[in-house]
């Protein structure tokens, strides 16, 4: 089915992802506030770290950088496989709405529970994962016309229509915070990472841990879905079920990771693309890489944002849609 | 062309209702001032309606209502009017010229554009007074429109309404993703969320001096303009066919369209949804002429704005809650609606 220079293809450009996150990762930690030259960084995780660098590198470096790469992940293969299910490349749970409606379910959470560091933590991916989810069934039932279906670009359209609705509303609720939990809504709104403990890498794991394999597993299933309706029920293909289960596990997928990163739209749009024109359409393939260029991205994007205003940073969503945003406009003018 | 002037108009069945336009703009103006009256008069301190009046015709500064409402509620609500006109009537214009059912300043990249501008003037200079900030703000608009349709012109066959949309979402996204990143890397978001999300609390006697002439003149000639917009609103060939001077006529009316977008959001910040309602409540009551078109739709925007402020003001009062989230909650089930219909027709 591959002919070997696939193959070598492939893995060749899974390990340079590998290679550039590592690099990425080296250079987030050595830059910035309070930061650890790659000896100091060596030193460090042999063991043999002065009390500041473990301080730096343990406490307060390591925690937002595993968010960042886990967060990354997460909306990178919730794009990928929104995009292989609708058919459409310019599918993103940011633009969907997805993350607005786990934003609003983020402030909800805030009103009625602290957002300092506790058991409770743990609670919210699962609020923003129930505002993920009414979100996409609305948008589901709105853009669904019956005789037609789901019309892509129209999913697309009600999306960004919801997801301005719903943005609305978090920031009428926020209105409602004082003063600090509205700062910090508002942050959490332009995409700061603001998990920066261990708490949040704990509470982020299990998702990403649990789900990206059993997309993997599914990568058959997902590239008989990319065919026509008849072709993946021809070669038995249980379409209606799959669909459905690939949707929530979607939905969880950028709802987990919203709910720590903060709202970060474009991840999603990019990764799966670049990921496909480096390794082609196969699933098996491209989901890994696609997880990887994810992960770099927002990396880079919270490092280069933390560099730019130190040291409290311009958040990560900002940089992404600075680069995402143009991105976007090419793929719809390329269309 | 063979058709005469009035088989085409008959064709593309322009309707015309002048005897309800009438009406409706009537009923539209008394509508606006009794909203302006209820909106001055409700607050934290509630002054009853006469109060109001007597206030506005003998004003007396050693009275503690009428110093309230002269200085803070009254050019509060003008401001929102003012606005709510701008935006209405520039949604107007741009369904008209460019047949897109969804066009609205908010959602094509204008308003983002205008309040990346806005963040630059108070990061560079912080000096500037307001005529500066205005004429700023409408080169932002037209970077922003500009950036939407050169995107639109450069794909292949042009972009239908809904992926203009989508082309201006992600300008939109851009511009103010920018903007954003200005404002805190000058550590001047607060200014700025005062601007943006603070809506029109801030409005004072001196920026309406500027900006009410401007909104005027820029509604005067869209008024001017109308019977070339209905026109327009055919098509281009047809406009052609009917001897216009098409390109005269759309520079004209982007020219006003960015000048009443750019001077709203010079004052209130980027707010949506405002121009892409309202005109499509007018046409359905008054038809698709535009030369009622418009001069309703400049009432009922700045009746819509007016409620929308009043009720961003007393909702959660003594917090103000940001008018435009408002507006978009309002907004979008009837941008949804439009989106359903697949933005085919138009009228």
């Amino acid at each position: 089915m591959m002919n070997p220079s696939q193959v070598k293809r492939i893995r060749i450009t899974t390990i340079v992802a590998i290679v550039l996150l590592l690099a990425v990762f080296i250079i987030s930690v050595a830059t910035g506030f309070a930061s650890l030259t790659p000896a100091e960084l060596f030193r460090t995780i042999i063991g043999q770290g002065t009390p500041r660098e473990n301080l730096i590198l343990f406490e307060f470096r390591l925690p937002r950088i595993f968010v960042a790469i886990l967060a990354g992940m997460g909306l990178a293969v919730s794009g990928a496989i929104l995009q292989s299910l609708t058919k459409n490349p310019l599918s993103d749970p940011g633009i969907l709405g997805i993350n607005a409606g786990a934003g609003l379910m983020v402030v909800v959470y805030i009103m009625f529970f602290t957002v300092e560091t506790s058991s409770f933590l743990y609670v919210l991916p699962l609020f923003a994962l129930a505002g993920g989810m009414i979100t996409a069934t609305i948008i589901y039932v709105m853009s669904y016309i019956k005789g037609e279906g789901v019309e892509p670009t129209r999913l697309v359209l009600v999306g960004v229509g919801l997801a301005a609705a719903l943005y609305g509303a978090t920031l009428t609720l926020s209105t409602r915070l004082d003063m600090e939990d509205y700062s910090f809504m508002a942050n959490w709104m332009a995409g700061r990472i603001w998990g920066d403990d261990w708490t949040f890498v704990l509470s982020l794991l299990p998702w990403i841990c649990v789900l990206i394999p059993i997309t993997l597993m599914k990568s058959n299933v997902l590239n008989t879905l990319n065919l026509h309706e008849n072709v993946s029920i021809g070669v038995g293909v249980n379409t209606g079920r799959e669909r459905i289960v690939l949707i929530m596990m979607a939905v969880a997928l950028a709802s987990a990771s919203v709910a720590v990163s903060g709202g970060i739209g474009f991840v999603g749009l990019m990764a799966p693309h670049i990921a496909r024109s480096l390794v082609g359409p196969r699933h098996q393939a491209f989901l890994p890489v696609a997880a990887l260029i994810g992960a770099i991205l927002l990396l880079a994007s919270d490092t280069i944002g933390r560099v730019i205003l130190d040291p409290s940073g311009i958040p990560a969503g900002i940089i992404v849609t600075i680069i995402g945003a143009p991105y976007f406009m090419y793929l719809l003018a390329k269309k | 062309m063979f058709k005469t002037k009035t088989k085409l108009i008959k064709d593309n069945k322009v309707y015309s209702r002048p005897a309800v336009g009438s009406v409706i703009l009537l009923f539209g103006f008394i509508l606006l001032i009794a909203s302006i009256g209820l909106a001055i008069s409700v607050g934290a301190a509630k002054i009853n309606f006469i109060t109001v009046w007597n206030s506005i015709l003998n004003y007396d500064p050693s009275r503690e209502a009428d110093r309230i409402i002269v200085s803070l509620r009254l050019p509060r609500e003008l401001g929102a009017a003012i606005v709510g006109a701008a935006f209405a009537v520039s949604g107007a214009i741009m369904q008209g010229m460019t047949r897109n059912p969804l066009a609205d300043p908010g959602l094509l990249g204008l308003n983002a554009g205008a309040s990346l501008a806005l963040a630059c003037v108070f990061a560079f200079n912080t000096g500037a007074n307001y005529f500066t900030v205005m004429m700023i703000s409408f080169i932002g608009a037209g970077i922003g429109a500009g950036m939407v349709f050169g995107l639109g012109s450069m794909s292949r066959g042009g972009l239908s309404p809904i992926r203009i949309t989508l082309a201006g979402a992600a300008v939109s996204a851009l511009l103010s993703s920018l903007g954003e990143g200005i404002a805190l890397y000058f550590k001047l978001s607060q200014d700025l969320a005062f601007w943006t999300a603070g809506g029109v609390s801030g409005t004072n006697w001196a920026q309406l001096k500027l900006i009410v002439p401007v909104v005027i003149v820029g509604i005067l000639i869209a008024v001017m303009f109308s019977r070339q917009l209905t026109i327009l609103s055919f098509g281009e060939e047809v406009a052609k066919g009917l001897g216009q001077r098409t390109l005269l006529t759309k520079v004209v009316l982007m020219t006003v369209v960015l000048i009443l977008a750019g001077a709203a959001v010079s004052l209130v910040g980027a707010i949506a949804f405002v121009g892409l309602m309202v005109p499509h409540i007018v046409r359905f009551l008054v038809g698709t002429d535009y030369r009622w078109i418009i001069p309703c739709s400049a009432i009922f925007g700045s009746v819509l704005m007016v409620l929308a402020d009043t009720f961003a003001r007393t909702v959660n009062a003594p917090y103000e809650t940001p008018v435009g989230a408002v507006v978009a909650m309002i907004g979008v089930p009837f941008f949804l609606y439009l989106a359903r219909k697949g933005g085919r027709k138009l009228s």
